[in-house]
């Protein structure tokens, strides 16, 4: 019975397209497995090879070869599209909350419509549309902020009322909606035939496809891919791309250099039925009840249902490889709770018969998003994988966004949420992939409210006042394995439980904050920032700020005990990092960068710092716990502390020294803070973290000193319009795009990177500007916050998103910072972004569909800088992502 | 009054024990899992006992249940002692050497068990010295005996059923100076217990049983079905041979009186055990004793009583029937029980629930769909009865608790009722007695993998 059903579901129909590929057809295969012709060897060499048949290799061979790559070769372990992509249930769905996601799953979408036309394969592509239900309106909130976010974009999508849902889908049962959102364009595929579509197409572009061929490990020498041992022999090759699904961990990890990819398999479970008396239209839009946890699309006349449960299996945590993956056991109380939740969205299948229950492992992330990019240990070893079951949603677009990566040396969009290089080797513990993908997959279905913490795999990476934090009332949040304050609950004080406090509303900690928030700007305060991404670069000559002054575009040949802000471009001039850089010595820098650069940054110096070993680099992240003292008083708890004068005279903002504080000597006090208020940053090796600490909040009493987290924090940074990288600055925005042309020291003697393209923004103007708008109808109490991802509009003209927001407690008013675009009302085309052009305009900030209007600003108020000094010390920066 | 669900459970749980056989780096090479056990008194205080140890200077693990009659003090010194006996008579020759040596020249002895006790599990403090000097005995003498051959389980088991019952039996004439002690070894020899023992060394399964508690082997099917084997006959007036035993060991004359109203002349349940010296003593031995004793020995009415138509003693006697099972894949456990257990259930119910228990509902029955015509609706009415059965599952962390839920809580349908088992469980101390006897259960859970890859060794 299994066999039958594969051959249904996928319905392969194969034609031999290419002599360099010979394959048989299912039947065939179902019947006999001996009588298959000796296989085409493998080539001595080749530029790329790509590892797994499923869809996401498919779709890069595609990419690369229609780029004009041609020197390419597939491998697959099994058969072509007979792992995931074979059991994959085919809904091809662009409601994605996550920008770069919505985007991929479009392109994929505009890719499959023409697919059976270019490539003569039959797809059984479908454009049925898909229904998302709401039972409660939290969800329906949800769902408008993604229908906010697919109109701009052009797609079509609607908020409906439950009758039209019953109008779209005649056996929902629509009495416990309160709504949907419609998506017309939605398609259904037969996955299996999307993939062997793609392959044929870069078969015929000239990609070599060997089937039965698996790669044992990929060989790396001086940091670069130099070829695949496969058990056919080996290739020399350049690249190497891993597509290998679910074993993509494994393979990474064969090699003498693991990659790690962190990435986990779970049982995923699908329901298929025999038809309906009166079989199902082919063209009825697919439902997807996330409260229910379930999806629902129509097959051969039946449904096919299946859904993100609450208790996951996870599986192949001790590594098992399997060729093709079998019909793994069906778990029918398993799936209990969706079938409930199948019949009770449509109570009329209750006399609808079985056909199977499906089991097909997926993979997926610890934190949700898919996994492309190089690895930032072998270059040339591109990855693709962990789609979270999104697989052929995606498929499409990460193939091409992964080709342009190659070919050009970055996409065409800003990839930085699924690039690999988020992840380091602490993500890669199989303990830790297990615990979290467990509660990744259940989560797939949850509401997605702002400030999400995930719970599982955490107190990994701590700061030595953990315990000392915790006790105090700290709440925690998570970046890279990093535990951080988000604020302090005050004794006596409950708050709500994880639960019920998720709300796109006023949450119950903003009384907390702001009372964290006051105390900044009237007292001084204590935020342990010890997560931050720490370098030292050093050299015997001049080698360090030589290549420094190359990498990075403020001028850092300033003074010993200075500190720079700047930015760490890339050609185009776009933001790789934004750091700060102190100079120690004569020879010797402290670089500080946001927590999750650890990898990213490393990778980008490594290969671009010139192989001198004269030349060292350190990561010392973990060496020192970083105490931010904000605040007025923050200069007399530290003058008391040092018997030295902490005044503006004599230690100067942007200014770096090494001093003893309390007993503990060797402290590097920095004056800056990272959020425009008067303060300091004490770097203190950890083994005086607790001493330090403790000396700060004893003198500190007398002036009132308090414990504050990461969300005092980012109120403070967004009213005084800090850009933060990640969040609002990414490797496509430059500084001249961000206000912080003060940043770049254009003539500083020597060339840097990103020169050339700052040069030519500075003559020409910039394409957007970034922009702080104050939200002025907008009631705090009573209104949905804004989060981020907002559409932004000027004269009722879309222009832009919204990148981060908060309250500011000084203004009392919402604060978002996003980009402005200028679109010619006619041709869509994109103008030169003008100071006028953002002063001259009426705003508006849609959230989840109602729009809240909005002043601009480009600048920040000067009023809230009460503690300015030298116009030009004022410190515009701060890089922390939340 | 009814008792509350958490109630009942407090009362159930009280004396669970588990214990997890560790794993080490997760080449687990024992075949035992780990077990589970409990008791449910309703004497006060219980007369049953139980005990479970790892042996460490031979290889195997010993699990055994205890039933004790006319007081629980032999079932206590039974608990303490067999497993010592067990494993001495199991150890080489130059063990044993090495441990007369050792307490010879007063070095610090071999440990020779570790024990897996609940904390209500106690060992008489008083009588450890006298204890042990008995056993050294008993190794002293196996190793003037040495007759160099490796040592066989079945015999040793039987050895030492045999020379602790003698022990108790010889305490019990020597006396003791203190009277404290003097009293103890009489009670021990005058009240009685039966044994149900397992060793468990790799594929091996040795029990030895006295008397009429039960070792049942848990069986999964190929079907995943539950089936049970009987590792132990029950040594009482249903077993056929065992009344022929009995009356082989006797002249013909006392053939209508040897079993009398299903008992051992007319008065003992069990047809063997440890103790009742009542049974084995002749008349004139149990008079001295008794008139030297002491005087609560003298003012007891049963230890002065004597069986009517005793002629022949000993009537009774601790050698065990041992029965060896060579463990397989599908074995997946094994139950010991007092009578108190099988009395409320049969065996095949046993093995079904411990079954659906350790592996979870859906392993032991998967439904598969297959070529049969089903509905949603049909497959959603049968999902949701089956969660409904399970939910009594998840109550209990520990198999033998969940065994005893079972047994004291099941109505005529076989689904644990509250009422009852809150009725059952509030019966004032004097009734409970006349509705349910003690009832202690092990259940020892296997690894299936490693039996298999013993197996394959083979």
């Amino acid at each position: 019975a299994a066999g039958m059903f594969l051959r249904a579901l996928s319905e392969i129909q194969w034609r031999a397209a290419h002599p360099k590929w010979r394959r048989m057809t299912s039947s065939q295969r179902a019947t006999s497995t001996t009588a298959e012709p000796p296989p085409v060897s493998l080539p001595a060499q080749a530029q790329v090879v790509i590892c797994g048949g499923g869809i996401m290799g498919t779709s890069v061979a595609y990419h690369l070869s229609k780029m004009g790559w041609k020197d390419i070769v597939l491998l697959e372990q099994g058969r072509l599209a007979a792992g995931t992509t074979r059991f994959c249930a085919g809904i091809v769905s662009t409601a994605r909350p996550v920008s770069i996601e919505l985007k991929m799953a479009h392109y994929s979408n505009k890719l499959y419509q023409q697919l059976e036309q270019e490539t003569g394969v039959q797809t059984g592509y479908m454009k049925t549309g898909s229904i998302s239900l709401a039972q409660t309106q939290d969800r329906l909130i949800s769902l408008k902020r993604i229908a906010s976010s697919l109109n701009v974009m052009g797609i079509p999508c609607e908020i409906i009322s439950p009758k039209q849902v019953l109008q779209l889908h005649p056996l929902i049962n629509i009495h416990d909606l309160v709504g949907a959102m419609y998506v017309p364009e939605d398609a259904l595929v037969s996955s299996a035939n999307v993939s062997l579509a793609l392959a044929t197409a870069a078969s015929r572009n000239g990609v070599q496809i060997h089937e039965r061929t698996s790669v044992s490990h990929v060989t790396v020498q001086k940091g670069r891919v130099t070829g695949v041992e496969t058990d056919r022999g080996r290739i020399q090759c350049e690249y190497f791309v891993n597509c290998a699904g679910q074993w993509a961990y494994e393979l990474g990890h064969s090699g003498e250099e693991p990659v790690h990819i962190p990435l986990h398999a779970c049982e995923h479970f699908y329901l298929l039925t025999h038809p309906l008396k009166e079989p199902l239209s082919s063209s009825l839009p697919t439902v997807v009840d996330p409260d229910g946890r379930i999806y629902i699309r129509n097959w051969q006349g039946g449904i096919l249902s299946g859904g993100f449960e609450k208790n996951p299996k996870p599986l192949f945590t001790e590594g098992r490889n399997q060729l093709e993956i079998q019909n793994l056991q069906e778990d029918w109380d398993h799936f209990g709770p969706l079938l409930s939740a199948l019949l009770r969205r449509m109570p009329g299948l209750e006399a609808l018969q079985i056909m199977q229950l499906v089991n097909c492992p997926e993979s997926f992330t610890p934190d949700m998003r898919c996994i492309m990019g190089e690895s930032p240990t072998a270059r040339g070893y591109f990855v693709l994988a962990g789609m979270n079951s999104a697989g052929i949603s995606y498929g499409g677009g990460a193939g091409k966004y992964l080709a342009e990566w190659m070919i050009n040396g970055y996409p065409s969009e800003n990839v930085w949420p699924l690039d690999l290089k988020r992840f380091g080797t602490l993500q890669s513990s199989r303990t830790f992939l297990r615990h979290r993908v467990m509660e990744v997959m259940p989560l797939m279905c949850d509401l997605k409210v702002p400030r999400w913490d995930f719970q599982t795999g955490r107190q990994l990476r701590t700061s030595p006042l953990y315990d000392r934090l915790d006790a105090q009332g700290a709440r925690w949040m998570e970046k890279h394995g990093f535990e951080r304050v988000k604020y302090f609950v005050p004794p006596g004080k409950d708050l709500l439980d994880l639960d019920h406090s998720k709300t796109f509303y006023k949450p119950d900690w903003f009384d907390i904050v702001g009372a964290e928030v006051k105390c900044c700007k009237e007292a001084v305060c204590v935020i342990d920032m010890s997560s931050f991404t720490k370098f030292e670069i050093s050299s015997t000559g001049d080698q360090a700020l030589e290549s420094l002054q190359y990498l990075f575009s403020n001028d850092l040949d300033v003074p010993v005990g200075h500190v720079v802000h700047t930015g760490m471009l890339n050609e185009k001039g776009g933001y790789e990092n934004d750091c700060s850089i102190a100079r120690l010595s004569k020879r010797s820098f402290f670089m500080i960068s946001p927590t999750d650069q650890q990898v990213h940054c490393w990778a980008w110096l490594k290969n671009r710092l010139p192989d001198d070993s004269n030349l060292i680099m350190e990561d010392v992240t973990w060496k020192y716990t970083a105490l931010n003292l904000i605040g007025p008083r923050a200069v007399d708890v530290l003058s008391e502390l040092s018997y030295a004068p902490m005044t503006a005279e004599h230690f100067p903002s942007l200014f770096c020294k090494e001093m003893s504080v309390g007993y503990a000597n060797g402290i590097r006090v920095m004056s800056i803070t990272h959020t425009g208020e008067p303060g300091f940053v004490l770097y203190i090796p950890i083994e005086y973290a607790l001493h330090v600490y403790n000396e700060v909040m004893n003198m500190g009493q007398k002036y009132g000193i308090r414990n504050a987290g990461y969300y005092a924090l980012r109120s403070l940074r967004i009213e005084k319009f800090f850009a933060f990288w990640g969040q609002d600055l990414d490797a496509f925005t430059t500084p001249m795009e961000c206000g912080r042309e003060f940043q770049v020291k254009l003539e500083k003697g020597t060339e840097f990177l990103g020169q050339e393209a700052l040069l030519e923004q500075k003559q020409n103007g910039v394409y957007k500007r970034f922009t702080m708008f104050i939200l002025e109808d907008h009631d705090t109490d009573m209104d949905l916050w804004p989060w981020w991802g907002e559409p932004i509009f000027r004269n009722g003209r879309y222009v832009g998103k919204t990148t981060s927001s908060a309250y500011s407690y000084t203004l009392e008013r919402h604060v978002c910072l996003g980009f402005v675009h200028h679109f010619d009302e006619k041709t869509g085309e994109e103008l030169v972004v003008t100071t006028d052009f953002i002063n001259q305009g009426e705003y508006e900030i849609d959230i989840a569909g109602q729009r809240f209007q909005a002043k601009a600003k480009l600048y920040p108020f000067s009023s809230l800088f009460t503690q300015r000094r030298r116009k030009d010390e004022v410190e515009l920066s701060g890089y922390q992502r939340e | 009054f009814y008792l509350t669900p958490p109630q009942v459970n407090s009362i159930l749980k009280a004396n669970e024990y588990s214990f997890k056989v560790p794993e080490f780096d997760g080449k687990n090479i024992s075949s035992i899992l780990g077990f589970d056990s409990n008791q449910l008194p309703a004497n006060a205080p219980i007369e049953d006992r139980r005990s479970a140890a790892t042996c460490l200077q031979t290889r195997g693990m010993l699990l055994g249940v205890f039933d004790g009659h006319a007081g629980c003090a032999c079932a206590q010194a039974v608990s303490e002692r067999l497993f010592y006996y067990i494993a001495v008579s199991l150890l080489p020759h130059e063990t044993l050497l090495e441990i007369e040596n050792a307490v010879e020249s007063g070095r610090a002895l071999l440990p020779i068990l570790q024990w897996h006790k609940h904390p209500n599990d106690y060992f008489s403090k008083e009588a450890s010295k006298l204890y042990f000097n008995s056993l050294r005995t008993y190794w002293q003498e196996l190793i003037d005996l040495n007759s160099g051959e490796t040592t066989d389980v079945r015999e040793a088991l039987i050895n030492a059923f045999k020379r602790l019952d003698n022990d108790i039996s010889l305490e019990a004439q020597v006396g003791d100076p203190n009277s404290f002690l003097n009293y103890l070894v009489l009670r021990v020899a005058f009240s009685g217990a039966t044994a149900c023992v397992a060793h468990v060394d790799g594929v091996d399964l040795h029990i030895a049983n006295t008397g009429d508690s039960r070792a049942m082997l848990g069986v999964q099917e190929e079907d995943g079905s539950w089936s049970a084997v009987n590792l132990s006959y029950d040594h009482n007036a249903q077993n056929k041979h065992e009344v022929e035993r009995v009356k082989m060991e006797h002249p013909k004359s006392e053939e209508r009186s040897v079993v009398k109203q299903d008992r051992l002349l007319g008065l003992l349940m069990p047809f063997r055990a440890f103790g009742d010296v009542k049974f084995k003593w002749s008349i004139e031995l149990q008079k001295r004793v008794i008139e030297s004793g002491p005087d609560q020995l003298n003012d007891n009415e049963y230890t002065k009583f004597i069986p009517p138509n005793y002629h022949t003693p000993p009537y009774l006697t601790a050698e065990p029937e041992v029965i060896h099972h060579k463990l397989r894949p599908q074995d997946k456990f094994l139950v010991l029980a007092t009578d108190g257990l099988w009395e409320t259930m049969h065996r095949q119910d046993v093995a079904r629930i411990v079954g659906e228990y350790l592996t979870g509902v859906h392993h032991q029955q998967p439904i598969a769909v297959g070529g049969y015509k089903v509905t949603l609706g049909q497959m959603h009415g049968l999902l949701t009865e089956r969660r409904a059965r399970i939910s009594s599952v998840f109550e209990d962390q520990n198999a033998a608790t969940h065994l005893i839920r079972h047994a004291v809580g099941n109505n005529e349908f076989g689904t644990v009722d509250h009422e009852r088992l809150s009725k059952m469980l509030s019966l004032p101390e004097e009734l409970a007695r006349m509705y349910r006897d003690d009832i202690t259960i092990i259940v020892v859970q296997f690894n299936s993998h490693v039996i298999g890859a013993y197996q394959n060794e083979e």
